[in-house]
C-alpha cells in the first residue's frame, strides 16, 4: 500500500487535497508550503509543475505558473527541492504528494527518469491532464508501474459511463472528477446537473476513491463536493490566498482552517 | 478529391505520421475530438457533403484559382514560375478552403457556435465569413500583438459579425490565441465546434485540414496538364506557419519523388538571433496543442516564444505531417528572414502587380536561392494577398510592438 491508498483506507471522507504551484510565490517556497499544509491539516498536496502553455488552466493558475517559471522553476530544481522531503531529520512531510503537470516538460525530462525521481524522493502519484488514458496505456504505463508511481486520471461530466469505468480500471490512487465543463478557477455552483453527475459517479461503484476538483473554492463548495465523493481538491482559491503572502505558515493555516472548520 | 489518400504519408489509424501527431488532449476535450475522429471520414465521403463543399468552393469562394504563369518573374529568375493564386479566393487566402469544409462538418454535427484562433487574421476572417454564410455564432481568439499588427482583418471580422477576443497571455500571438480557443472549447463542449486554422492540433485535425486544403494540389495537377502537358512540376514552394497551405499544395505530389517539395519557415531576424520562428531549425520533438511535433522549446520543455514579422508564421510548432516530411527528408525545410520576405513582397508587387501576404512573401523570397534550371517548372503557392500587410510593408522592417 502506498501513502495515497493508506490515506483513503484510514480516512474515506472529507479528504482535502490542495494544489500549489512549485516555485510559487518564490522559488524556494515549495518545501515550506508543503510543511505548512501538512501542519494545517491538508490530507494530500498536489504540486503543480509549471508549463508555458497550460490549456486546462484558468488565469490564476496560469499566472502562478508564469511567476514560477520566471522564478526559474524547472523539473530538475523541483526534484532537488523534494530530495529529503520525507526525511524525519529534514522536511519530514508524511502526507501523500502528487505532481501535476503537462506532458511536454515530463517528456523532455524523460518519462522513465521522471518516474524514477518520483519514487526516489517519495512522490506518490502524478496527474498529467493532457495525457489521455489510451496514450498512457500504450506508451507510458510500464514506466509508472516499474517505479510504483500512481497515475491519477481525470473524468468529466461529458465522460460516458463506459469510459469512466475504463479510466477507473487504469487510474491508481484516486479518480479525479472534474466538477464541470471549464478550466480551473471557475467557481462551482451546485445545481441539478452537477448533482446528477456526482450521483451518477457514485452509482458507478468505482474501484478508486473519487476526488472532485475544479471550482472548489471555500467551505461551502468543499462540503458540497464531499457529500458525493471521498473528498475534494482546491487549487486556484489557495493560490490566490498565498500569492501576496508575507507570512506563508500563518496564511496557509488560516486558509485551511477556513475550509475545515 | 478530398477523399484521396497518399500511399506513404497518410495518417495512421491512431493519428500518426511516422512518430508525429496523436491526440494529447485533456479528458475535457475527449468527447468532442473522439466524436469528430469517428465521423469525419464518413461525413466528407458523403456525396451530399462533396456536392455542397465543391459547389461552395466554385460559386462562393471562386475556385478553381488560376495557375498563373508569371512571365516577368520567370525571366528574372531564368526558370518557369507558376503562381497558384490562392490570394484570389474570396477573403484573400487559402484559409477559406478549410473553413468551408469544417463549417459544413460542424452543421452536420449539430453545432451552433464556432470558435477559431487566428494569427494574421486570415483564418479568423475566413471563419467569420463561413459563419455569416451559415448563420452561426462566431468567436475568434487573436493575440493582442496580432490585433495591433493586422488591424484591417480585425475590422473585417467585426464587420462580418464575429466577436474578436484578445489573447493576453504569453507572447500574445498565434500560440496564445490557440490556448485561449482550447480553453473556450473545454468550457463549451456541447454546442461549440472549434475550427482550427492549420494542419495542427490533435488528430483528426491535421488530416482533416490537409484534406480540405488538398484541393490546391488537385487543381495544380489539372492546370499543369492543360498548360504544360505534364502532371507535376519540378518544385513546389510554400510557406509554413502551421503548414496548411503547404500541406494542400504538396498533398497530391507526396508520393511522386520527382517533385521537390520546399517548405519555407519564418527565420525572423535570423535563425540564430533568438528572434525566429524557424521551427525545424530550432525545435525538437515535443507536444503542443495536442500533437507530437517539432517544437521550439527550452531544455526543460517550456515552449519558446517565436518571432516573425509575419503574424501567420509566428508559431513555435508545425503540423505533424510536416514534422514527418522533415524527419523523413521528403520535403526540404528552409528559412527566410523578415528582411528577405519584405524585399520579396515588394519585388512581386512591382514585377507582377500582385501584392502578396507577408507569409507568402517568405516562399517567394526562396526563389532567390532555389537555383532552378531554365526548363524546370516551379510552382509557388501564393497563399494570400497582402492588403492586411500594407502598413508593415510601408513602414519597412520596423520592430513589432514590444510587450
Ligand atoms: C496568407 C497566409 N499564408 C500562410 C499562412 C500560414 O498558415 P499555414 O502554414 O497554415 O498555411 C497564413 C496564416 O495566417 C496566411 O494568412
Amino acid at each position: 500500500m502506498n501513502r495515497i491508498e493508506r490515506l483513503f483506507a484510514q480516512k474515506p471522507h472529507n479528504v482535502l487535497s490542495i494544489y500549489c504551484t512549485a516555485g510559487f510565490p518564490h522559488l524556494d517556497d515549495t518545501i515550506s508550503v508543503l510543511q505548512a499544509l501538512e501542519h494545517s491539516g491538508a490530507d494530500i498536496v498536489e504540486i503543480g509543475i509549471p508549463f508555458s502553455d497550460p490549456v486546462a488552466d484558468g488565469q490564476t493558475i496560469q499566472q502562478s505558473g508564469g511567476v514560477a517559471l520566471h522564478n526559474g522553476m524547472t523539473l530538475d530544481i523541483l526534484f532537488q527541492q523534494l530530495r529529503g522531503v520525507r526525511d524525519s531529520s529534514h522536511a519530514n512531510v508524511q502526507i501523500p504528494l502528487v505532481l501535476m503537470g503537462y506532458i511536454n516538460p515530463i517528456l523532455q525530462f524523460g518519462v522513465r527518469k521522471f518516474c524514477q525521481c518520483c519514487a526516489e524522493v517519495g512522490v506518490d502519484g502524478v496527474i498529467v491532464p493532457d495525457l489521455p488514458v489510451e496514450l498512457y496505456e500504450r506508451e507510458y504505463l510500464s514506466a509508472f508501474q516499474e517505479y510504483g508511481v500512481c497515475n491519477i486520471l481525470l473524468v468529466t461530466p461529458q465522460t460516458s459511463d463506459e469510459r469512466i469505468k475504463r479510466i477507473d480500471t487504469v487510474s491508481k490512487g484516486f479518480l479525479y472528477a472534474v466538477s464541470s465543463a471549464g478550466t480551473t478557477g471557475n467557481v462551482l455552483s451546485m445545481d441539478a446537473e452537477r448533482e446528477a453527475y456526482f450521483t451518477r459517479l457514485a452509482a458507478l461503484k468505482l474501484q478508486n476513491p473519487v476526488m472532485i476538483g475544479f471550482g472548489i473554492a471555500d467551505k461551502t463548495s468543499f462540503d458540497d463536493a464531499c457529500r458525493f465523493a471521498n473528498g475534494a481538491i482546491i487549487g486556484s482559491a489557495f493560490i490566490k490566498a498565498i500569492g501576496k503572502s508575507q507570512n506563508l505558515p500563518s496564511d496557509i493555516r488560516h486558509f485551511i482552517s477556513s475550509i475545515k472548520n | 478529391m478530398i477523399t484521396a489518400t497518399s500511399q506513404n504519408f497518410n495518417v495512421s489509424d491512431l493519428g500518426y505520421y511516422g512518430q508525429f501527431g496523436g491526440a494529447y488532449i485533456p479528458e475535457m476535450l475527449y468527447p468532442n475530438v473522439e466524436h469528430l475522429r469517428s465521423v469525419y471520414l464518413d461525413i466528407i465521403a458523403e456525396p451530399s457533403f462533396q456536392e455542397e463543399f465543391y459547389s461552395l468552393l466554385r460559386d462562393y469562394v471562386g475556385r478553381p484559382t488560376p495557375l498563373y504563369y508569371a512571365k516577368r518573374l520567370s525571366d528574372f529568375y531564368k526558370t518557369k514560375i507558376y503562381l497558384k493564386r490562392e490570394d484570389l479566393n474570396h477573403t484573400g487566402a487559402h484559409k477559406i478552403n478549410n473553413t468551408i469544409g469544417q463549417i459544413l462538418l460542424a452543421k452536420r454535427l449539430g453545432k451552433t457556435r464556432i470558435i477559431a484562433e487566428t494569427g494574421a487574421g486570415q483564418h479568423g476572417v475566413a471563419t467569420a465569413t463561413a459563419c455569416a454564410l451559415m448563420g452561426l455564432e462566431c468567436v475568434v481568439y487573436m493575440g493582442a500583438v496580432d490585433i495591433e499588427r493586422q488591424k484591417p482583418n480585425v475590422e473585417r471580422m467585426q464587420m462580418l459579425g464575429a466577436k474578436v477576443v484578445p489573447a493576453m497571455s504569453g507572447s500574445q500571438t498565434l500560440k496564445d490565441a490557440t490556448n485561449e480557443a482550447m480553453r473556450d472549447w473545454i468550457t463549451n463542449p456541447t454546442d461549440t465546434h472549434y475550427i482550427i486554422g492549420s494542419v495542427v492540433g490533435p488528430h483528426p485535425y491535421p488530416d482533416m485540414v490537409t484534406r480540405f486544403q488538398s484541393v490546391i494540389s488537385e487543381e495544380i495537377i489539372a492546370q499543369l496538364r492543360e498548360k504544360e502537358g505534364c502532371e507535376a512540376p519540378d518544385y513546389v514552394l510554400a510557406c509554413v506557419g502551421g503548414g496548411s497551405n503547404a500541406a494542400g499544395a504538396f498533398y497530391h505530389f507526396l508520393d511522386n519523388n520527382d517533385v521537390q517539395l520546399i517548405a519555407v519557415e519564418a527565420g525572423g531576424k535570423g535563425v540564430n538571433t533568438g528572434f525566429s520562428a524557424a521551427t525545424t531549425a530550432l525545435g525538437k520533438p515535443g507536444v503542443l496543442h495536442g500533437s507530437m511535433t517539432y517544437l521550439m522549446q527550452t531544455q526543460d520543455g517550456q515552449v519558446v516564444e517565436p518571432f516573425s514579422i509575419s503574424a501567420g508564421l509566428d508559431y513555435p510548432g508545425i503540423g505533424p505531417i510536416h514534422a514527418h516530411l522533415f524527419a523523413s527528408g521528403r520535403a526540404r525545410f528552409e528559412s527566410i528572414t523578415d528582411d528577405e520576405a519584405m524585399i520579396a513582397g515588394k519585388f512581386l508587387s512591382r514585377t507582377e502587380g500582385i501584392i502578396p501576404a507577408l507569409e507568402t512573401a517568405h516562399a517567394l523570397a526562396y526563389l532567390e536561392k532555389l537555383g532552378a534550371k531554365q526548363h524546370e517548372i516551379v510552382v509557388v503557392n501564393l497563399s494570400g494577398r497582402g492588403d492586411k500587410d500594407l502598413q508593415t510593408y510601408i513602414e519597412g522592417a520596423q520592430e513589432r510592438p514590444h510587450h
